[in-house]
């Protein structure tokens, strides 16, 4: 039966791609965008740009407001209790990063970092690295065969040397929820500081900052339906406290001179440089476009359509899943089949997946594999996407065996 | 330049072809006339990264003529190298300068292989080979 996607003529880049002949399942990857995000950065840009946080004139005022008025935005979509916890970043990436050199004198040699096994590489070489300019040992987390870390083993990894725990909270490549309340309750009691990768988790379940109990949380503007060249970093007013400042320049200081300066507290003292204002106030836009949708519709869609995509995977010979996906995602291999083949053929009939390791070597090496092929829904997607999709990879599978 | 028979053959039943299908399938077909590699051509040296598969190219002079050997354990790919080492085989240093390697995907209607979001790995052979024309 039909399953149409309510919310689908809100995202005018569907109805585009549909006209070339695109049928868009790399959500994982990026979004496609909202027309409400489209008409702010039209307006911002239509109405007269300016800098923030610096002019006292109109457009420098106008533009100020709006910016901070993303930020609150920001502060109550992720229940965080002050919009001074939320810091703006140039991506998901650029925030890790941020945390992991703004931590980086709470290290001592031989302390230790714990990540997963199942990370992103934006969520392991940042630690990867600050462990080896720090002499640190990185602990990696095991998953179990359904691609969730494995709990008891975690509980035993994660000890008194640990000073501090960065895992995701939704796997890029598995599509699997990882046990984040008893891995940082743990974490906390060693008295580990806690950072949790929500770039996938944010996008498929509303977060709760307080609740979650996490010291960092970092995701993505434009897997969010939101524009690209903005990460969120939220911190726990505490932990914020103890970040160095990492990158140096305008605004973020408050006082220079030649030799010496002093800087400001978060949020401002960790966006140095002129911010991307339009992406944060269109991020703004897309959040109220979310904020406007029945949450419960929108779970419901997205689990139907994971259920169809699974079966139709189930249904077919030869098909390997990768992990036991939980939501949003799947990732799989076939028999004697190499995936660069059949993404080639997939592309050919414009079925746009990604194939390859995902920004994930090292978990896909620990699967014993060098790509996999990955299917991603968004709220736009409706029954008919994943029925092109089965009927261009039944057809490739024709040609390929 | 001239084409060789190969080339041309080639390029005749490309031309031919009628829709995606049938260009996949000539590529699979031509990836099969690769002659297998030895277990040690397979090393590291020969290795072409850049590529979500793995591809190796063997390059070898003979009397200032090049003579390949390619390989991969993807079969698009093993077709591309076909068509290329076709292109290319029995050529100098000096006529694999001047060929317009881009050009002759385009021929075949495969240009699209080529464009740099494809991680199929021909643009990293292609560039291998430039650099061992450069370095002759």
């Amino acid at each position: 039966m039909f399953q149409p996607s309510p919310w689908r003529a809100d995202f005018p880049a569907i109805a585009a791609l549909q006209r070339q002949h695109q049928t868009y399942l790399d959500n994982a990857a990026t979004t496609q965008k909202p027309q409400l995000l489209l008409d702010a950065l039209s307006h911002y840009y239509g109405h007269g740009a300016a800098n923030v946080h610096r002019a006292q004139h109109l457009p420098g005022a106008l533009a100020t407001q709006a910016f901070e008025r993303s930020r609150e935005k920001v502060a109550s979509w992720l229940n965080a209790s002050d919009p001074q916890q939320i810091i703006f970043t140039h991506g998901a990436t650029s925030a890790i990063n941020l945390l992991a050199y703004g931590l980086e004198p709470l290290f001592e040699p031989g302390d230790e970092i714990v990540i997963s096994a199942v990370e992103h590489h934006a969520n392991l070489l940042p630690w990867q690295q600050l462990a080896l300019r720090r002499g640190l040992r990185l602990i990696v987390l095991p998953l179990n065969s359904h691609g969730v870390i494995d709990l008891d083993a975690a509980l035993q990894l994660i000890g008194s040397r640990t000073r501090l725990l960065a895992i995701s909270q939704l796997s890029n490549v598995l599509g699997t929820w990882q046990p984040l309340s008893p891995l940082l309750a743990h974490a906390q009691a060693q008295g580990a500081l806690t950072v949790v990768d929500g770039a996938q988790g944010v996008v498929h379940a509303r977060q709760d900052m307080p609740l979650l109990g996490c010291d960092f949380y970092v995701f993505s503007s434009h897997k969010l339906y939101g524009p690209d060249g903005l990460g969120v970093l939220y911190g726990r007013t505490e932990a914020l406290a103890r970040l160095r400042h990492w990158q140096f320049g305008g605004e973020m200081v408050q006082v220079a001179d030649y030799r010496s300066a002093s800087f400001r507290p978060a949020p401002l003292g960790f966006e140095a440089g002129t911010p991307p204002i339009a992406s944060v106030i269109a991020l703004g836009a897309s959040l109220d476009y979310l904020a406007g949708l029945d949450e419960n519709a929108v779970a419901t869609h997205e689990a139907s359509l994971h259920r169809q995509l699974l079966r139709g995977l189930d249904d077919r010979e030869g098909i390997r899943l990768l992990g036991t996906p939980q939501c949003a995602l799947a990732s799989f291999v076939i028999d004697g089949v190499h995936n660069a083949d059949l993404a080639h053929m997939l592309t050919e009939q414009g079925i746009a997946v990604r194939a390859g390791h995902h920004c994930a070597m090292p978990l896909l090496k620990s699967l014993g594999l060098d790509g996999a092929i990955r299917v991603s829904l968004a709220l736009y997607n409706d029954s008919d996407d994943l029925q092109r999709f089965f009927a261009a990879l039944d057809q490739a599978l024709e040609l390929l065996r | 330049m001239s084409l060789n028979d190969h080339a041309q053959a080639a390029l005749d039943s490309f031309e031919q072809a009628a829709g995606w299908e049938q260009r996949a399938r000539l590529l699979m077909q031509w990836g099969e006339r690769l002659s297998p590699l030895e277990a040690a051509e397979k090393c590291e040296a020969n290795r072409v990264h850049g590529c979500e598969s793995q591809v190796w190219l063997v390059a070898e002079q003979h009397e200032g003529q090049w003579r390949f050997k390619g390989a991969s354990d993807a079969r698009i790919i093993r077709g591309l190298l076909a068509l290329l080492l076709v292109r290319v085989e029995g050529l100098s240093s000096r006529e694999l300068q001047q060929l317009d390697l881009p050009g002759w995907f385009n021929q075949l209607g495969l240009g699209r292989q080529l464009s740099p979001s494809r991680s199929n790995g021909l643009n990293a052979v292609l560039q291998r080979i430039a650099q061992l024309a450069a370095d002759a």
